[in-house]
């Protein structure tokens, strides 16, 4: 039923209606929502049969996490930020043990400076650990992605991650349909574990294995991703057959037949920038919009033939590479592979900096003129960089950066005179 | 697409207001999107919320730039925050205080406003009196339908009712209709005037 909620509510009530038999998370900002919703569910019994485990960090939620997976349960948990950073080594091995944990990651940045804002450096942080990342364009579509992220991950023995923007999507109030038990029964079947810690049949799992076979078992799981780029997209046809709504897939694909310049990017900005594309075209300039939903594994094939017809490709990205570039900048250079075509990085919404539909039609503006460089930052303020450059130039003790700017920037107050 | 920007501090209900306004929309068959500035949530500390409503779907993230309607509901935060940034000369402000709109030391800012569109409402009063707390979020959405007709009084009280249950909801609700009330009066004035 259509309902008028916050984000984190709707992922919390989807995530309970897909059964899961063991929730261990520990609270983070912008995560605590669902995670607390979920707590208090398992709590007066509406979700149940259902452990709820009060851990006391990320890396404890999940190694329980692992170990409840391992047993046959079907496991699921949250977090962001530092708090993923903190929990990486165990997250490496959810994966390279192959077990099919869902996880949400209300994205959000990682310090220093420390900060609770969103942007996807936590997400780029464990991009190589061998989950599957699929991004949420909307709330309606994190609900979405989270039942289908079940029935793929529990498929392919993969864990998925589904990244949605922190505070943006997660502290979002929108009309949001979560879909009814009954159907989500029907769409995810019952766990049914490829290998499972039994005491009455018992076996090991995570053996230790040397240069003789490593390199094997990491390509068991390459495939397995490649695997799941076919099994997306029928997920995604399933989901659109039980439910009626298109959600989930490779990648979207916003009037990009005819499209000059085509601006790719992840998550909740899509819709911004589909405002500004809509207002571009309005001006008679071809804009179209890539979305891209499956970033790992990610979709060469689709991104290819998506951008085929386009003279430029601009890439939003909202982390960055530090001392070389962007990220999805390199994997949308990869997939295309072609020298005609002028691939453009756009840095923007680093740690919650709002992105503006303004700054995005200007900088489209740019790059329809030519004028948008290889790699540029949306709203930098250069004033702010130089004048920093110029302390650190002028004392060698010139003390913290961050400190510094924010003493450089004051207060502001209300400009009424 | 009509956007609105809520100020107040930490502690007063900025954000569960915008929330509750876009469900009264949302009640109404609207559109509606409600969000907080995203702060480090602390007690008196500014807090920014914001709702748009429309007849489309609304697809932006982006913070509301240019309100079409300011709810301020603590006005000392003129010294900390700016407070009417991107607000057009046809916008509307409603600010929670006992003090008349042309006592609150504006100067010329608003001379091009439409002065009908610039009220003030003594919500954490009708608070008090209703629920012996100074909470003013549900008064002046009661304030702000009067106001800007935007949204129905009916509305609100049932976004109200479907967020504080029993006599909790009762008493904002009645604290909203007080408020619409004194609102819809003080516009009367306003457009005799």
């Amino acid at each position: 039923m259509l309902r008028q909620i916050e984000g984190s509510r709707a992922v919390a009530e989807t995530v309970a209606r897909c059964r899961p038999e063991v929730v261990c998370a520990y609270p983070i900002s912008p995560q605590t929502h669902i995670i607390e919703a979920i707590g208090a569910m398992v709590k007066s019994g509406q979700l149940s049969p259902c452990e709820f485990i009060n851990v006391e960090s990320e890396f404890a939620a999940m190694s329980v996490s692992i170990g409840a997976s391992a047993t046959g349960a079907r496991a699921y948990t949250a977090t962001a930020s530092q708090g993923l950073l903190f929990m990486i080594e165990a997250v490496y091995n959810a994966a390279g043990l192959g077990l099919p944990i869902v996880m949400t990651l209300a994205n959000r940045a990682i310090g220093a400076p420390i900060n609770i804002w969103n942007d996807h450096s936590d997400a780029m942080a464990v991009r190589d650990s061998g989950w599957i990342q699929l991004f949420a364009e909307t709330n309606q579509e994190a609900v979405d992605l989270h039942i289908q992220a079940f029935q793929l991950a529990e498929e392919l023995s993969l864990p998925v991650m589904v990244c949605m923007d922190g505070f943006i999507l997660t502290h979002a109030v929108e009309g949001i349909d979560v879909p009814d038990q009954s159907d989500v029964d029907a769409f995810l079947p019952p766990y049914e574990p490829r290998q499972v810690l039994d005491p009455s049949d018992p076996i090991s799992i995570g053996a230790m294995v040397g240069p003789e076979a490593f390199e094997e078992v990491r390509y068991l799981s390459h495939l397995r991703q490649l695997d799941a780029l076919e099994r997306i997209p029928v997920l995604a046809g399933e989901f659109t057959e039980s439910f009626g709504r298109e959600s989930g897939g490779l990648l979207h694909c916003y009037r990009t037949e005819d499209a000059e310049t085509i601006v790719v990017a992840l998550g909740s900005v899509l819709g911004t920038i589909k405002d500004a594309a809509d207002a571009r075209r309005a001006m008679g300039e071809r804009v179209g919009v890539v979305g891209i939903t499956s970033f790992r594994p990610f979709p060469h094939d689709a991104v290819r033939s998506a951008l085929s017809r386009a003279r430029r490709v601009v890439v939003v990205e909202k982390a960055f590479s530090v001392g070389f570039g962007g990220v999805l900048s390199t994997d949308i250079a990869m997939a295309t592979h072609d020298d005609d075509l002028t691939i453009h990085t756009v840095v923007a919404g680093l740690g919650g900096r709002a992105i503006t539909q303004h700054s995005l039609e200007g900088m489209l503006v740019d790059a329809t003129n030519g004028r948008l460089e290889r790699l540029t930052f949306l709203d930098l303020d250069h004033g702010i960089i130089e004048r920093e450059r110029d302390r650190m130039t002028a004392t060698r003790r010139s003390g913290p950066s961050a400190e510094n700017i924010l003493r450089d920037l004051g207060t502001v107050a209300s400009r009424i005179g | 697409m009509f956007q609105v920007r809520f100020h107040g501090r930490g502690g007063q209900g900025v954000v569960t207001a915008a929330e509750m306004l876009s469900v009264a929309a949302f009640t109404e068959g609207r559109y509606a999107q409600a969000f907080p500035s995203f702060g480090s949530e602390r007690m008196g500390a500014p807090v920014v919320s914001y709702c748009r409503i429309d007849d489309h779907p609304i697809r932006t993230r982006e913070p509301v730039m240019a309100p079409d309607a300011l709810i301020i509901q603590d006005v000392t935060l003129i010294h900390q925050v700016d407070l009417f940034a991107g607000l057009s000369s046809n916008g509307y402000v409603l600010v929670n205080t006992l003090q008349r709109f042309d006592e609150l030391g504006f100067g010329e800012f608003f001379s091009q406003f439409h002065r009908d569109r610039l009220l003030t409402c003594p919500a954490t009063e009708f608070a008090i009196e209703q629920l012996g707390r100074p909470l003013p979020n549900a008064a002046l959405l009661g304030g702000f339908a009067a106001l800007t007709g935007e949204i129905t009084l009916d509305a609100i009280d049932s976004a109200i009712r479907g967020r504080f249950s029993g006599a909790v909801g009762e008493r904002n609700v009645a604290a909203a209709t007080a408020a619409f009330r004194f609102a819809s009066l003080a516009k009367e004035e306003l457009t005799r005037a």
